[in-house]
């Protein structure tokens, strides 16, 4: 991944507009939060494989954070803290933020065909 | 008599080597066999790398790599059970644990370590250990083999006692130390802890890691 150049990810999310895609989504604060600071909450939610078509989709913010939204026929995806993305082999826009030590925040990622749950090797 | 063979049943590639790398390398070193049941590849987790060199969808592979490197560098046997990564509590406990148990009845283990529900912190720890013991207590008393459960909660020695095995794996740590840097995706914020202080009476991560400790269960009550 690499630091966001806005204009390429508005590219890539138009590129995706008026399509059946499919959306991984996901927050998370890792599962060890309130085991290391017992004052902290474990807080997550990721769905895989949504479904969905948007009509339009925008990238805003500057500099270093990022927030994406999708429009639904009938709501929103919405990613706040995205910080890096790429255009991988497979033509799908991983969207990622990730925190000072790179451990991953959030994510937003778009594809054509439904993320696989299977490890490629990598060459 | 039965042939000593040891199975550890963990849910993430480098439980293994943060848990029970010492544990293990005593074992290989007295030519016991040990097979490490995978439970899932971590393909959820949220450390990338340092400097970030993954993401989400080439976790995995970078993880099943590691898994066998470091699987390589403890001299010991892998299955990939196939799960997903923060799933395992949602999936039906009797179909983990009949799984666990076809692949237990064919090893034929003397001893099975696996996580100590309740008090593992991670949900599929707690998920997989659950599952673990169910599978060695549905085995027919004859054959089933001896269970170590890990802890890792804070304060667990309060609730649970002192554990019944406390091995020092001092005469180990180097290929402990090896296992853990296997995986590099994983692993960074923990080498840079443990570099920064060496030092075994000053940094507690360290003393976490020396000491690997389990609960043996009991069947039969
Ligand atoms: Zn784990």
């Amino acid at each position: 991944m690499e630091a966001i150049i806005k204009e390429k990810v508005q590219q890539a999310i138009d590129q995706f507009a008026d399509k059946d895609v499919y959306v991984h989504l996901e927050t998370t604060n890792g599962a060890y939060a309130s085991h290391f600071d017992e004052n902290a909450y474990n807080v997550g939610a990721f769905i895989r494989n949504a479904k969905v078509k948007y009509e339009h989709g925008k990238i805003v913010g500057s500099g270093n954070a990022y927030r994406v939204g999708l429009k639904l026929d009938l709501g929103w995806v919405y990613a706040e803290g995205v910080t890096d993305y790429e255009l991988d082999h497979q033509n799908r826009l991983l969207m990622a933020g990730h925190d000072r030590e790179g451990r991953l925040m959030v994510a937003l990622e778009i594809s054509e065909t439904p993320f696989s749950h299977e490890s490629v090797e990598q060459s | 008599m039965t042939q000593e063979h040891v199975v550890v049943i963990y849910p993430h590639p480098d439980d293994e080597s943060f848990g029970a790398a010492g544990t293990i390398a005593s074992y290989r070193e007295k030519g016991v066999p040990v097979t490490y049941l995978c439970g899932t590849l971590g393909e959820m987790g949220r450390n990338m790398g340092n400097p970030v060199f993954a993401n989400r969808e080439t976790l995995s592979s970078y993880r099943k790599q590691e898994l066998m490197k470091a699987c390589k560098a403890l001299d010991v046997d892998v299955r990939l059970l196939g799960y997903r990564d923060k799933t395992l509590e949602f999936e039906q406990v009797d179909h983990v644990a009949a799984h666990l148990q076809s692949i237990l009845e064919e090893i034929q283990p003397t001893l099975v370590i696996t996580h100590y529900p309740g008090y593992a912190v991670h949900p599929d720890h707690n998920a997989l250990g659950t599952a673990a013991i169910k599978a060695v207590g549905n085995i027919e008393a004859v054959r089933r083999p001896e269970l170590w459960a890990q802890a890792i909660a804070t304060n667990y020695e309060k609730e649970l006692g002192e554990p019944d095995i406390r091995h020092d794996v001092k005469p180990y740590w180097d290929k402990k130390m090896a296992a853990i840097e296997t995986h590099l995706s994983q692993a960074s914020g923990m080498m840079s802890l443990i570099k920064e202080k060496p030092d075994f009476n000053e940094n507690e991560e360290l003393e976490h890691l020396r000491y690997e400790r389990f609960y043996r269960w009991n069947y039969n009550n």
